[in-house]
């Protein structure tokens, strides 16, 4: 493997690893304020429809964006009155979300544009532009540092260096501030929060609607830049991919962002080598695709020691009377 | 009681009747959708194209899962549209079992073979057309390098991509022609995030011409290829207008023909299998406003002599489906 090969694959590793980031971080706020999120599929769908609908209308990938993420706010918001304030199963509900979604899209893109249950192709503004980071072309040149800034970590769209930053956003947000305590202890021990005097349900649904936005923008992300337009089923599973990297993340900010690139490596080289030739084995591109669903259930057996959820997640929080 | 089971006999004889006084024809659309641009939206324009010259109307089907496949077929047949027309080799096995219970109507099957009496199998010879348009990337191409993007790795599109790498062989024998395939399940022919992604990788070994034979996903290869400013082409239905002046050319499958012909000649339809090969029209390649600035005199003439040369018998194109095997080793 040469150089410029590493360089395209990790190009497009960050490409392909931005989407499962953004539905990752949602699910791991939520989940930390004690809801399980299995509707991140879902947002992520219907955010994509909706931010290519609009960017379509307007020409604007800004109002897209705007509009994919009120979308996913609002599925997210179904997911919280449902599990929240009625208390009901939370993986049920997150799952009808993914239904909803899957159905919907369709449905509306038919009405709206007669193609099929497909948007309209996006040009030109209607699109996030590639951005070419500062002094990217001075320092092309430049041995190592020049080719990894300026091949890999220069020439996306903003959403990607959006999801970068949103890492050290999401991980202060949570340890370093007292939101983000109570946060927490919302998911471990909802009980001792109450007590305290701060209301379990207004931060939940805080949780919940950050969990929306956040999906929103990878939603965006998929439709108005990795691709033109939206077609049905686009997010294709990408939220269930995000779900497993967060347990392998053990619901913590960073490690987060490795487990995403990681998966994103996965599908990266999976596309790069059909078949990979190790030398003594070839393996075949079956094997190669299916790769991120193998390492899930390895993860998921355990093998890289206990993923312990937040200990209140899953249940919802009945006051004592 | 007895006037509610006169009614109901009532009610059955007018359903029955209305069953077989409409014998409307009817179409069934596979997972890719009627509007996916290609494959399947060919054969909705063919089955328009019939109801806007003999104002017939027509009943169609798009399929969502799997499962729904016998289901549709039981309920059109049943309901009384006839001739019923099915794209996808994915109907196949199911027509197999159904076709014996419906002897009264008439079933066709694009690119399947089903071998029952009241059955037309149109298949076509897709490694000749695909022959044509690999030609043409090879002359097109500056590099060398040529890509191609299969959807589910089956041998239908195996059969695509060893005819183009034929094509590109003829025309530049030093030529290297990339294969990918976007998946091993049906969902290959709707992901054109993944399909941009092989796109790019292809353009990092090299490629400057990549044909999309994918259904859906090929959105997302025209998408990539004409963002990174090299050539592209479409395939099935003429997919020249998406990206004017990128597209080299689409490699045409007229499935609207077939569709068209089933239509109009109904029921009473000659059965058995009919070939839509290069001689038939049934394949080609597109020229239209959008792409007849990047295909130059020589390449045209170039690829009329193999056209010339295919329907003569003189040029034979390796079928991958005749042998599961292509003489080029395309990787």
């Amino acid at each position: 493997m040469d150089i410029a090969t590493l360089v395209q694959i990790l190009d497009s590793t960050l490409r392909l690893a931005t989407p499962l980031l953004f539905a990752c971080l949602a699910g791991l706020v939520s989940e930390r304020a004690g809801i399980f999120d299995i509707g991140l599929e879902g947002k992520l769908l219907i955010a994509a429809f909706f931010s290519a609908a609009y960017a379509h209308y307007s020409g604007s990938a800004w109002v897209g964006l705007g509009a994919g993420v009120l979308a996913s706010v609002v599925f997210a918001l179904l997911h919280g009155v449902a599990s929240i304030t009625f208390r009901g199963n939370q993986l049920i509900s997150g799952v009808a979300i993914n239904f909803l979604a899957a159905g919907m899209t369709v449905v509306v893109a038919q009405s709206w544009f007669r193609q099929g249950g497909r948007t309209p192709s996006l040009t030109g503004d209607a699109r996030f532009q590639r951005l070419e980071l500062p002094f990217a072309e001075a320092l092309r040149d430049v041995p190592l540092v020049g080719q990894v800034y300026s091949q890999i970590l220069s020439g996306h769209s903003i959403l990607v260096y959006l999801g970068l930053a949103m890492v050290p956003t999401v991980w202060y947000v949570l340890y370093r501030t007292r939101f983000g305590l109570r946060l927490r202890a919302v998911g471990e021990n909802p009980a001792a929060v109450d007590t305290a005097g701060v209301s379990v349900v207004g931060l939940r649904y805080i949780a919940v609607i950050i969990a929306g936005v956040l999906c929103g923008i990878g939603g965006a992300y998929l439709a108005t830049s990795l691709s033109a337009g939206f077609v049905k089923d686009m997010s294709a599973g990408r939220g269930f991919i995000a779900l497993a990297a967060m347990i392998f993340a053990k619901w913590r900010p960073w490690h987060a962002l490795g487990a995403v690139l990681l998966f994103g490596m996965l599908e990266a080289v999976a596309n790069r080598y059909p078949s990979l030739d190790l030398g003594f084995v070839v393996l075949p591109g079956q094997f190669m695709a299916a790769l991120p669903y193998i390492l899930t259930v390895v993860i998921l057996a355990g093998f890289v020691g206990r993923a312990i959820p937040p200990r209140a997640g899953g249940a919802p929080y009945v006051k004592e009377r | 009681m007895k006037l509610t089971r006169k009614f109901l006999g009532a009610t059955a004889a007018t359903a029955l009747f209305a069953g077989t006084a409409l014998a409307d024809p009817a179409m069934v659309y596979d997972l890719g959708g009627k509007f996916d641009k290609s494959f399947n939206e060919a054969a909705y324009g063919g089955a328009e194209r019939w109801a806007e010259e003999t104002g017939g109307s027509y009943r169609d089907l798009e399929m969502q899962s799997e499962a729904q496949r016998e289901q549709a077929l039981r309920r059109l047949a049943e309901s009384g549209s006839n001739p019923i027309v099915m794209t996808g080799f994915a109907f196949m096995s199911v027509l197999e079992q159904i076709a014996p219970d419906y002897p009264d109507t008439t079933f066709t099957i694009i690119d399947g073979v089903v071998d029952a009496p009241n059955v037309r199998s149109v298949v076509f010879t897709e490694h000749e057309g695909s022959f044509l348009v690999g030609m043409l990337a090879g002359m097109a191409s500056e590099t060398g390098t040529v890509g191609f993007v299969g959807g589910m790795d089956i041998p239908l599109i195996r059969r695509f991509a060893c005819g183009y790498a034929q094509g590109v062989m003829a025309a530049n024998p030093d030529a290297n022609v990339i294969v990918n395939y976007t998946g091993s399940t049906p969902a290959a022919w709707n992901d054109p995030v993944r399909g941009g992604e092989i796109t790019s990788a292809q353009i990092s070994q090299g490629a400057d011409v990549v044909f999309a034979a994918a259904g859906g996903t090929g959105v997302g290869v025209l998408q990539t290829a004409t963002d990174a400013g090299i050539l592209s082409i479409g395939v099935d239905s003429n997919q020249n207008h998406m990206h004017p002046g990128h597209i080299l050319t689409s490699m045409l499958k007229r499935v609207d023909n077939a569709v068209y012909e089933a239509f109009t000649e109904g029921a009473e339809m000659e059965t058995g299998v009919h070939v839509m090969d290069l001689a038939a029209g049934g394949v080609g390649w597109a020229l239209d406003e959008h792409n007849e600035g990047l295909i130059t005199a020589e390449m045209h003439e170039a690829v009329d002599a193999a056209e010339a040369a295919i329907v003569s018998g003189e040029t034979v194109v390796h079928d991958y489906m005749s042998d599961n095997s292509c003489p080029i080793s395309v990787n």
